[in-house]
């Protein structure tokens, strides 16, 4: 417990029951440990679903974690990874006042040089949407903020592990190579 | 079988489903919420037998001791709100000590959840850090299905509790009936495969170690490998010493049985720990009361942890070789692989530590000179009315540490406690239990006079039911263990410990309970031996010395080897 805390991308497969999320979240609760961030979605096989949790901890304590994880009826199986283990992004959405898109030349060149789209103009406010890293979506934040955001929002990590993770051996399914 | 191919009501598919995973016996208390399972219940009477608790913790705890000493899950009925949170404490029991267990749990009709309607309460929120698994139901149809899968996950792998929760509409639903037992669970693999590679080297290991030391937890008893376990100490001859859920598992005088480890355990035990050169752990999950401090737990030593649980292993001690699965299947295959052996010069060293823990200690306790009895010479009191041969229940605290040190156990699933939870309360309901799922033996309940008051009410079902329990309370006027702390490590500041009872004879008698209160040394004997004798519920209360310490012990944060005697 002593040794330094990394950055770790937990990885959990599981059933989509309700209460699933509670009973996943308490064993960080347990630990005194907080989530980063936390995305669901469906996997790449029918009817599982996959989290994808972000957290600040020492090797020792993830370890634990995971394997108490697993031990959960309805998880199917649980990873830890570090971020070179993964390839990983996160979206953002930027809301702007529409009338500094028009009035400052500058603000066009910030999103054009940080590849953002823009996702919808109306009279008032246009949106931008940015995909990438922490660093680059923080970076566009701070460049974008002299200009009055009126709505930010940054999505939860999303990941996928250079390794295979072989859930459709585990559940005898026909392998996904 | 035509009434089958009719719908019935989701309350008698609960109770069907129950005959059909050959329940007869379940501990609840009703309410509004379950009323309509009360009611199948009612007419299934000759089938299932449902006793009422005083209070719904007494039922999770009668339940437990009835699955302590039968190996089968125990069942609990509550209604909502109240009556599904005073199960908390039962559940939350089970689960740190693997004890098989369903409860049933009646809930608001489904269009009220998350109104606040009369007695909701979120159960499944509330009990999801403490079951193995839990689930809501809100239509009838779903209830033989999660039913069957509930008493699977109970009992399978490493066993503990389950929680099913169902809403009062979902009770009333017709629907069509028809029970699958539940074999698996796609999410869920109870027994882990073994591998052999890893049996072959723990097997090298054990042959190549001069000083081999076996612990032993309750996995031998749950996974009833109590015979497999003792070919393998016999046949390697290595000396095995017991975790306090794992006594019973080998008869107390089996001369390869050294004792208990822990902070009240044996002295040789302890102190060995830290000179084996291979420390073998079975079924034990290395619980912060066994291993005292973990910097210094047994680093001299090679580590072997056989488990079935695989987040057991490298939880809190870092092992050499792990040997996951069932021990009743690996402890066959290591069987074949080890070498005849005896450590003779090994064993002997135990038993010259018990010679110095028998003068320094156990002789004071068990024979005493001075004019307060001891709580130990209580428990060598039953030890030979009964022979060894009864299931002693007990409580937390003094008492429990002392009857676990002393009382004498000829068979397996004998001694019923709760261990990792440290529960205040559990032994007079858990006795019940007992008695109820081991009629033909005789079940007596250890308890200390502060967590006999907690549950104390429950002499309202032992007498309701007629069950045959006999009740000592070593009454010491002091919540003692707490005391003990209080005058080693706080300067003697009795902080809220001292009790002033009430008497206790009177209110066994009230509950037309026979009873009887020993003050002195000579009149003890025959107060046990008619207790002993006595083929109804029996009260004894016995005064025992006020400050009176539990020694050995480990203090906490010290090392096993620094356990002090006195």
């Amino acid at each position: 417990m002593k040794e330094s805390k990394n950055i770790f991308t937990v990885s959990v497969y599981t059933e989509n029951n309700i209460g699933l999320l509670n009973r996943i979240s308490a064993i960080f609760l347990k630990r005194h440990i907080n989530i980063d961030s936390l995305t669901t979605s469906q996997s790449e096989i029918k009817d599982i679903f996959r989290f994808v949790i972000v957290v600040n901890a020492s090797e020792f304590m993830i370890k634990r974690l995971v394997k108490q994880i697993e031990k959960q009826i309805e998880v199917i199986a649980s990873f830890y990874h570090t971020d070179d283990q993964t390839i990983f992004l996160e979206t953002a959405l930027y809301k702007v006042k529409s009338k500094s898109l028009f009035d400052e030349k500058h603000i066009q060149k910030i999103i054009k040089n940080s590849q953002a789209n823009i996702v919808t103009v109306s009279p008032n406010y246009f949106v931008i949407e940015k995909t990438g890293w922490r660093e680059d979506t923080e970076k566009l934040y701070k460049e974008l903020e002299p200009y009055g955001l009126l709505q930010f929002v940054r999505s939860g990590r999303i990941s996928v592990s250079k390794e295979p993770m072989n859930i459709s051996n585990i559940l005898g399914i026909n392998s996904d190579k | 079988m035509n009434r089958l191919e009719n719908k019935i009501s989701g309350a008698e598919a609960v109770i069907r489903s129950l005959i059909e995973e050959n329940v007869d016996l379940i501990y609840g208390y009703p309410g509004g919420a379950i009323m309509p399972i009360y009611d199948e219940l009612f007419k299934f009477q000759d089938q299932i037998n449902h006793v009422l608790t005083r209070h719904e913790q007494g039922a999770t705890h009668a339940a437990q001791g009835f699955s302590r000493v039968s190996g089968k899950v125990g069942v609990v009925m509550a209604t909502s709100g109240p009556g599904a949170t005073n199960l908390v404490t039962g559940i939350a029991d089970a689960q740190i000590d693997s004890t098989p267990m369903v409860c049933i749990t009646g809930q608001v009709a489904s269009h009220l959840l998350g109104s606040d309607a009369f007695q909701e309460t979120d159960i499944i929120g509330i009990s999801t850090p403490v079951t193995k698994w839990n689930c809501q139901i809100t239509r009838a149809k779903d209830i033989p299905e999660v039913l069957a899968k509930a008493f699977y996950i109970a009992k399978s792998g490493r066993p503990g509790p389950v929680l099913i929760d169902i809403t009062k509409d979902a009770q009333f639903e017709l629907m069509n009936y028809n029970y699958k037992k539940c074999f698996s669970v796609r999410s869920y693999k109870p027994v882990p495969d073994y591998s052999d590679d890893q049996i072959k080297k723990a097997s090298k290991l054990i042959n190549d170690s001069k000083k081999p030391f076996i612990v032993f937890g309750q996995g031998v008893i749950l996974g009833e490998a109590e015979n497999e376990f003792k070919d393998l100490i016999e046949k390697t001859g290595i000396p095995s010493a017991w975790t306090i859920l794992g006594l019973s598992a080998l008869p107390t005088d089996h001369y390869l049985n050294v004792g208990m480890v822990g902070m009240h355990g044996n002295y040789g035990p302890n102190v060995l720990t830290n000179e084996c050169d291979l420390l073998i752990a079975i079924g034990m999950r290395f619980d912060d009361r066994v291993t005292g401090n973990l910097e210094s737990y047994a680093k001299q030593a090679k580590i072997i942890h056989m488990e079935i649980d695989p987040a057991e292993i490298n939880k809190n001690v870092e092992c050499d070789v792990p040997v996951i699965g069932n021990i009743k299947e690996t402890i066959p295959l290591l069987l074949s692989m080890v070498n005849k052996n005896s450590h003779k010069k090994w064993l002997d060293k135990f038993n010259s530590f018990y010679d110095i823990e028998f003068k320094k200690v156990i002789d004071n306790e068990i024979n005493p000179t001075k004019k307060g009895l001891t709580m130990a010479e209580v428990i060598k009191e039953i030890n030979n009315s009964t022979n060894g041969d009864a299931i002693i229940v007990t409580d937390v605290g003094q008492h429990q540490m002392v009857t676990c040190r002393y009382a004498k156990f000829n068979k397996s699933k004998s001694n019923v406690t709760s261990g990792g939870l440290g529960t205040m309360g559990f032994a007079l309901p858990a006795a019940l239990g007992a008695k109820m799922g081991a009629p033909e033996r005789e079940v007596v309940a250890v308890i200390g006079d502060g967590g006999y008051q907690m549950t104390i009410q429950e002499l309202g079902t032992i007498f309701q039911t007629g069950s045959a329990v006999k009740i000592v309370v070593l009454n010491n006027n002091f919540l003692g263990m707490v005391r003990q702390w209080q005058e080693m490590f706080f300067d003697k500041r009795y902080a809220s410990t001292e009790l002033v009872n009430p008497d206790f004879v009177t209110i066994a008698k009230g509950y037309y309970i026979e009873a009887e209160k020993v003050n002195e040394r000579k009149d003890l004997k025959k107060a046990v031996d008619k207790m002993i004798k006595s083929k109804k519920p029996y009260f004894l209360e016995v005064t025992v010395d006020k400050e009176n310490n539990v020694f050995p012990m480990i203090p906490t944060g010290a090392s096993v080897s620094d356990i002090r005697l006195e």
